[in-house]
């Protein structure tokens, strides 16, 4: 891995592009909505961390389970004598803006992606990865904690494809849709978001778990950012140009390839 | 690569003059169909608009989920509160036979109802859902009269804009706009699951908004306002909501 940040200046137009300016701008204002988000949404919890099933749920019904901390609210049975300061005013003005910018950002990130190509070229698996044995083959690359070489350096592999086009298309949508479940007056307009879910109380169930499920999503994808070279990959998404050792030696094959890709 | 990013260049600009004027007009069209909710300043402004102006768009008219019988809640739930005034206590002493809800504002004629004359009134029965900002909820049957009749018994004027209402306790007081205020649901509540309404879920009187959470149907109401602008009662950010940091719109 080379890294030394001298070189850089000189290869700010030879080095080849790896992630467009629409994704590197969509992604850090998504990650910012994701905290404020996560955090908010904490907050909100440890006023009630107590979760049920069904339309309704309070202290004075059996939770489907809870999670083990202090409450802000003191007729919470936690079994802690002490409780947290109320953070809810706050915390759910910033929910409800941070959530507005989120999805304003991906339904703007949606519509470029299908106008350019950018989830049939760049999300959707490549036709020869589109089987078993080569996601598995990715799979095990992985466990051995291969790191990748540099022509993966400049597309995703199908286990990243996957799990990018999960986030996007299936968990992304679940939180907005669990999210929306939680709100009166839209459940009044569109009764159906909610009673499909099984009622409120599940509505409310699931949009914990789906966060978890992000929340896991965002640990491994920092981690697999930090194992295949943090420096490198930070700086392609930030800058969008990826430094590596063949980029320094001039053009070849790695470098055309990823120019041919660039969207 | 000059005449690329002189065509990106005016592109971006065309489009940011384009982005720019947009949310100009946009906001001066919230502002005129009443689609900018009085805490609309500040961080959080423009989110709190955002969510206002679509559901207002989007649920005006719509009715909140009503429930079968079977699905009330064996244990309803109700949040601690704090402990009562003088005046509560008297009244309470008294079995609230001395109760009543003044009508004032813009209205033909200032108005005072005592609780059977409520109960004169066209009342409407309906199985709705709490919902706590918190979390929690439980599903209850609500006997009321609907806010509707009261304000057109009252002669409402039709320039009012929003509804003021306030508990007997101190610094309690919440608003809303017309659409709920004259929606069919917004209930003057006196009665819960076939017996009178007990103190602890707002007894005597409490304003069920069942297309809000559960902080913005306000227990012990003694009065009510009609008015076209909020900017006179309190800091003028709509209700005690706002002042002690949640929003006055609780729709979400």
């Amino acid at each position: 891995m080379l890294s030394d940040v001298s070189i850089v200046p000189t290869l700010r137009h030879s080095a080849p592009a790896r992630h467009a300016a629409f994704v590197r701008v969509t992604h850090w204002i998504t990650t910012i909505c994701f905290f404020a988000l996560l955090v908010s949404g904490t907050e909100i919890v440890i006023s009630h961390p107590r979760f049920y099933w069904g339309e309704t749920g309070n202290d004075l019904t059996s939770p489907l389970f809870k999670i083990p901390i202090p409450a802000s609210r003191n007729f919470v049975p936690t079994g802690y004598g002490y409780v947290l300061p109320d953070q809810n005013g706050w915390s759910r003005y910033l929910h409800f803006e941070a959530a507005w910018a989120a999805v304003l950002t991906g339904l703007v990130y949606a519509i470029w992606g299908v106008w350019t190509g950018h989830f049939r070229s760049n999300l959707f698996p490549a036709p020869a990865d589109r089987t078993w044995r080569a996601l598995l083959g990715v799979i095990a690359k992985h466990i051995r904690f291969r790191r990748p070489n540099e022509a993966e350096a400049f597309s995703y592999n199908a286990l990243q494809r996957a799990s990018y086009l999960a986030v996007i298309f299936v968990l992304f949508p679940l939180m907005i849709w669990t999210g929306l479940a939680l709100s009166p007056a839209f459940n009044s307009a569109f009764p159906i978001a909610v009673n499909v879910l099984g009622g409120r109380q599940s509505a409310r169930t699931l949009h914990f778990l789906v966060t978890s499920v992000l929340l896991l999503f965002l640990i491994v994808h920092v981690a697999m950012v930090i194992l295949a070279g943090f420096t490198i990959r930070m700086r392609a998404m930030i800058t969008g140009t990826m430094i590596t050792r063949t980029t320094i030696n001039g053009t070849s094959d790695v470098s055309q390839r990823a120019g041919e890709e660039r969207t | 690569m000059n005449t690329v990013s002189r065509r990106k260049f005016i592109t971006a600009g065309l489009a940011a003059t384009a982005g720019i004027s947009g949310v100009a007009v946009a906001a001066s069209m919230a502002k005129r169909y009443g689609l900018v909710p009085p805490d609309s300043g500040g961080i959080y402004g423009p989110g709190e608009t955002l969510t206002y102006a679509a559901q207002r768009l989007l649920t005006k008219h719509s009715l909140a989920r009503e429930f079968p019988r079977s699905m009330i809640s064996k244990v309803p739930f109700a949040n601690e509160l704090a402990p009562f005034n003088d005046a509560f206590k008297r009244h309470q002493a008294n079995g609230f036979a001395d109760w009543r809800l003044s009508v004032n504002g813009m209205v033909a004629q200032p108005t005072s109802f005592s609780l059977p004359d409520l109960k004169s009134l066209r009342s409407r029965s309906q199985i709705t859902e709490v919902v706590c900002e918190e979390g929690w909820s439980y599903v209850a049957e609500w006997i009321g009269t609907p806010l509707a009749e009261v304000l057109n018994a009252s002669g409402m004027s039709p320039q009012a804009r929003y509804v003021v209402y306030f508990s007997i306790e101190p610094d309690w007081w919440e608003s809303i706009d017309m659409a709920d205020a004259l929606h069919p649901q917004t209930l003057l509540t006196y009665a819960m699951n076939d017996g009178d309404l007990p103190v602890g879920f707002g007894g005597p009187l409490r304003l069920r908004v069942p297309r809000q959470l559960g902080y913005k149907s306000v227990k012990f109401i003694t009065r009510l306002t009609v008015t076209d602008s909020l900017k006179g009662f309190g800091k003028g950010l709509g209700s005690a909501a706002p002042e002690g940091g949640y929003s006055w719109y609780a729709g979400i």
